[in-house]
């Protein structure tokens, strides 16, 4: 039961193969069981779990339609809220703190009924490549425990890998669902900015960050993506978008473009040969296949290594120890405001965090505003326009979703140069606003380790039901998704 | 871009955070490499002024009238609930110049 896909699960509960019930412990069962090793969940939500699932067999009972996601286990990202639940985005100054409310996709999922198991690791407020940042625990990736699952949403990606739910909720803000999704081995959607509501979601880089799914089938991401999208009068940057889809799945030929840029430095021989090997795969099932040029997204990261920590250092000033939250004005009686702030904020971040809150401070400080911040901006607008130009020549870019397999753990934690260089292909997707899917194209084999290596389409704004079409074609001939990791 | 460990100390300072003198080495080194990549910018010629816009998929503003949306009274307590200082529906806060 645990290696279903939403379909085949939805069909077993309609066709009384199981109930809600026994799916749900049978993933609770295995989150007991081999979670401690995975260490994906946060929190898990027993009770909730079983109590939604109960409804479902009486919707089932009485014979009442069921949405796609009904009875379905999901894991949610732990900088999303769930009402009642702790919700610390993997911070030590969010450790105490109890969701008041729920996100717009939380209440969009529990109003279709999908069972949600709990909350999902990630690095602190959803900075890092590794979930190495992470203030609680260290997720392993379920390939090769001695490496990391990817970030920021390294939780959802690993739960995901290795059965403990069907599904899960990321946030990517430079590839944090993306990235693991590739490591882990399973597909993850980044959509378009704005076509699903940031409402309760932590934010860190307010023009950057999407909420998106992970699962196992590009369809499972598909009806995730359903269920949540939308514009939500709580997120004025949301947005119901214009769909341009292509037509019938797979079979509309489609022009697709590869960017030489994301073949170049820094990327292993290997993984890039795992893409070369899909893209021949997708040429013989009829598209075309044309060598793009956008020499502004080697600029991509640098605009996004200037603007994210501008917008999460503004973002991250609500820390601050006098609403919610860890704060020392619960331990230190004589300290005076300021210092309350200093001291909880000081304890309460963890390093990464405070770099990226400095960072964000200098570039936005008088006299270095324009050389960093607006000059960041202006190049985001040309590499957005680079972007427009070269979707009218193709309908989708195809490029490695990550330089290289799953690192050791340790190995980059020392070095934020070299961290942040792993977002290099996934960055420009969030830069232009674009949407753009992972999904599982091989494996390469480290240390006696086989490791799994994942290929990025990225499409045009609002047009994610193409990327979706491809990715579902491009499996129905592979079988790199089948792959599953030995438990 | 060099940042000296005082430049460091100075911004810490900005963000309401404590920096002890090694851990402000290390940024300072960290934040410099971060400053030298960011800065290949330069390389790209834009004209910031009209150039410097923050969406990238055509937001416009969005209204709505101003009126209250209130909350449940179960949202309401679970909010009050993590003040850190709380008196009865109060939010306390400590003095800004004395305790």
């Amino acid at each position: 039961m645990t290696d279903l896909t939403i379909e085949q699960l939805h069909g077993d509960l309609l066709a009384k193969k199981f109930s809600a019930t026994e799916a749900t412990n049978a993933h609770l069962e295995a989150i007991a069981s081999r979670d401690s090793t995975i260490g994906a969940y946060l929190h898990v939500a027993n009770e909730d779990a079983l109590s939604t699932a109960a409804r479902v067999d009486e919707a089932i009972a009485r014979g009442d339609s069921l949405s796609a996601v009904a009875g379905v286990p999901i894991g949610v990202k732990d900088t999303i809220l769930v009402s009642g639940a702790p919700c610390t985005a993997g911070s030590n100054i969010l450790k105490p703190y109890v969701a008041a409310y729920d996100a717009t996709v939380t209440k969009k999922l529990k109003s279709n009924d999908a069972v949600l198991m709990g909350k999902l690791n990630c690095d602190e407020f959803a900075m890092g490549s590794s979930t190495e940042s992470s203030a609680f625990r260290a997720t392993v990736n379920p390939w090769d425990q001695r490496t990391v699952p990817g970030g920021s949403s390294g939780g959802s990606a690993a739960a995901v890998a290795s059965g403990l739910c069907v599904a899960a909720l990321g946030s990517d803000t430079g590839g944090s669902i993306r990235q693991p999704a590739a490591l882990c081995g399973v597909v993850g959607l980044k959509p378009t900015y704005g076509s699903v509501s940031r409402y309760g979601l932590m934010a860190m880089a307010s023009s950057f960050d999407v909420i998106g799914p992970i699962a196992r089938r590009v369809a499972d991401v598909r009806t995730m993506f359903h269920a949540i999208r939308g514009k939500d009068a709580h997120d004025a940057t949301s947005s119901d978008g214009i769909p341009v889809s292509r037509g019938a799945a797979g079979s509309a030929k489609l022009r697709i473009g590869v960017p030489e840029e994301y073949f170049g430095q820094g990327i292993d021989d290997d993984v890039a040969a795992s893409v070369r090997d899909a893209i021949a795969v997708l040429e013989q099932r009829g598209h075309t296949i044309e060598e793009v040029s956008l020499p502004l997204s080697a600029y991509a990261l640098a605009v996004y290594y200037v603007l994210m920590p501008c917008e999460a250092s503004a973002n991250l000033e609500r820390y601050d120890g006098i609403r919610y939250g860890a704060s020392v004005a619960r331990s230190v009686p004589e300290t005076a405001l300021d210092g309350v702030y200093i001291a909880t904020r000081t304890k309460g971040f963890g390093p990464e965090v405070q770099r990226r809150i400095m960072m964000g401070t200098y570039a936005l400080s008088a006299g270095y505003a324009d050389q960093y911040y607006k000059r960041a901006l202006a190049v985001r607008q040309r590499i957005r326009r680079e972007f427009e130009d070269v979707f009218t020549r193709v309908d989708v870019l195809i490029t490695p979703t990550s330089p290289t397999p799953a690192w050791k753990f340790g190995e980059k934690t020392d070095d934020p140069m070299k961290m942040y260089l792993s977002d290099i292909f996934t960055v420009s997707a969030n830069v232009a606003g674009i949407p753009a899917l992972s999904l599982p194209c091989g494996f390469v084999e480290r240390d006696g380790a086989s490791l799994p290596v994942g290929l990025q389409l990225m499409g045009k704004w609002f047009d994610e039901e193409t990327l979706l079409s491809l990715g579902e074609a491009y499996e129905q001939v592979t079988e790199w998704h089948k792959k599953k990791v030995s438990a | 871009m060099e940042l000296t460990v005082e430049e460091v100390q100075h911004l810490a300072k900005l963000c309401k955070l404590e920096v002890e003198d090694e851990a402000a080495e290390r940024y300072a080194k960290q934040l410099s490499e971060v400053l030298e990549y960011v800065g290949k910018l330069r390389e790209v010629e834009v004209d910031i002024e009209s150039e410097a816009v923050a969406s990238v998929t055509g937001l416009e503003n969005v209204m709505r009238e101003d009126e209250l949306h209130g909350c449940t009274a179960e949202e309401r307590e679970r909010i009050l609930d993590q003040f850190p200082l709380r008196e009865d529906d109060l939010l306390k806060t400590r003095g800004v110049f004395g305790i």
